[in-house]
Order: C-alpha cells, then structure tokens, then sequence
C-alpha cells in the first residue's frame, strides 16, 4: 500500500517538474528553482501536519520527493558557467532548506 | 525556451520513470537503519547525481529522446530528492543539532555536485567524436 501511494504521488510530481523546467528552464534554470523552492516548503507544511502513514506516503516521499530532484539540480549546476552555477547552488540551498522551515513554521502557527 | 512544446508522450514517460525512481528511493529509505545522520538521502542523492551526469554516455539515451526522458528527468528525477534533503537540514537544525544540519546541508552539496561533475566529464569522454548534444 505504501508503496503505491508513493508510486502514485511521484508519477504527479514528476511530470509537474518536468513540464515546469521545460517551460522557465533558461541560461538560468529558474524553473526548477522554483520546483525545489516549492517543493521543500510543502514538504515543511506535511511534516508539521503529522499525517498519517498513507498521506505521508502519498504527499511527502511521493509527490514531493517526485517533484523536487537533486540529480536535475547537480547537473544543470555544473552545466553552467561559474558565475551562474554559484548563484544557482547557493540560491536552490538558501531557497530549499529557508521554505521548508517557513512552510513547517506556519504550518505548526494553524495546526 | 516558450518555443520548446510538452508531448504528452513525453509526460507519460516522466510520470512513469518518476514511480519507478521513488519506488527505488523507497526501497533504500526502508532497508537502510534509522541512524541520525541521514546517510541514505546523501547516498541516494550523491548516486542519483553522477548517474544522471553519465546517462548520456548511452547510446540510447543518446539516439531517443523519450528513454532519456524516462531515465532522466523520470526515474534519476524521482529517485533524487531536494524536499527530503532540505527537511532533514531543517528538522536537525530545529532538534539542537546545528552542526549536524550544515554538515548534511554542505556535504550533500559537495559530494553530489562533485558527483554529477565526474559523471559528465566521463560522458563526454565516452562520446564518439561529432556526436549530436
């Protein structure tokens, strides 16, 4: 069952990263910034949610961990001329970890 | 870059590659021990990293579009993870353990850019000469 639900959440999340980082994908890889941006700040908002196994499954080892990707993050990183690799990797490491807290903290502010 | 149109073919496979990456994902998270460094997301990440940076020494990947697709943005995609990664960082950070956090937060950064930089080089190596980017 748990396997499914991540399945399922990821074959969402995947394509939704793809088509986004198809469609704001640039000399700067904005999209998949926001990917990863968004991504870890949902990511933050679930875990504070406490939701059971099947919606943890579903949401945050499946949907967000389909949607936000490393391997895409590394590669385009050391694709790009210095300059724009720096700012890509401090941005995606500042934006991630900063939205992931955010989304946790407010989270934890509702619930 | 608005030019560039989304084959639903396309997306099909990207979905699909993604199960399968989480899937593999899932499987390393569960046979791994529970231990407060959080190894098996580096790994996972680090490894994801360099393979997706050598997939194009594939002749395959290489010739289709669509097995590239379905390899990499859908199965090393889904597989790799930054939403973990960043709630690991901050959920060490929240629990006292700082030191920790930045070790996680700079390691991951260090071994998988140096990763997937190694996976190209050799990429690139193995590329027959004139061939199509």
């Amino acid at each position: 069952m748990t396997a499914l639900l991540v399945a399922l959440g990821a074959a969402v999340g995947a394509p939704l990263r793809y088509a986004i980082g198809q469609l704001l994908d640039g000399r700067f890889p904005a999209g998949m910034l926001l990917v990863n941006t968004l991504g870890s700040g949902l990511f933050g908002v679930l875990a504070a949610l406490s939701l059971g196994d099947a919606g943890w499954a579903l949401l945050g080892t499946g949907f967000c961990g389909g949607f936000t990707s490393f391997s895409t993050f590394a590669v385009q990183a050391v694709e790009r001329p210095a300059r724009a690799a720096t700012a890509y990797v401090v941005a995606t490491a500042v934006l991630s970890v900063g939205a992931c807290a955010v989304g946790w903290s407010l989270a934890g502010l509702v619930g | 870059m608005s030019t560039r149109h989304l084959a639903a073919t396309d997306l099909a496979v990207v979905a699909a590659g993604g199960a399968v990456g989480a899937l593999l994902r899932l499987a390393v998270d569960t046979a791994a021990p529970d231990t407060l460094f959080p190894w098996p997301t580096l790994a996972i990440n680090v490894v994801g990293a360099f393979v997706l940076g050598v997939l194009p020494a594939l002749a395959v990947v290489r010739r289709s579009r669509r097995v590239a697709a379905a390899l990499g943005p859908g199965v090393l995609g889904g597989f790799t993870t930054v939403s973990a990664w960043a709630g690991q960082v901050r959920g060490l950070a929240d629990t006292g353990h700082v030191g920790l956090a930045g070790a996680v937060l700079a390691l991951t950064l260090a071994a998988g850019l140096a990763a997937a930089a190694l996976g190209r080089h050799l990429a690139h190596r193995a590329e027959p000469p004139g061939a199509v980017e």
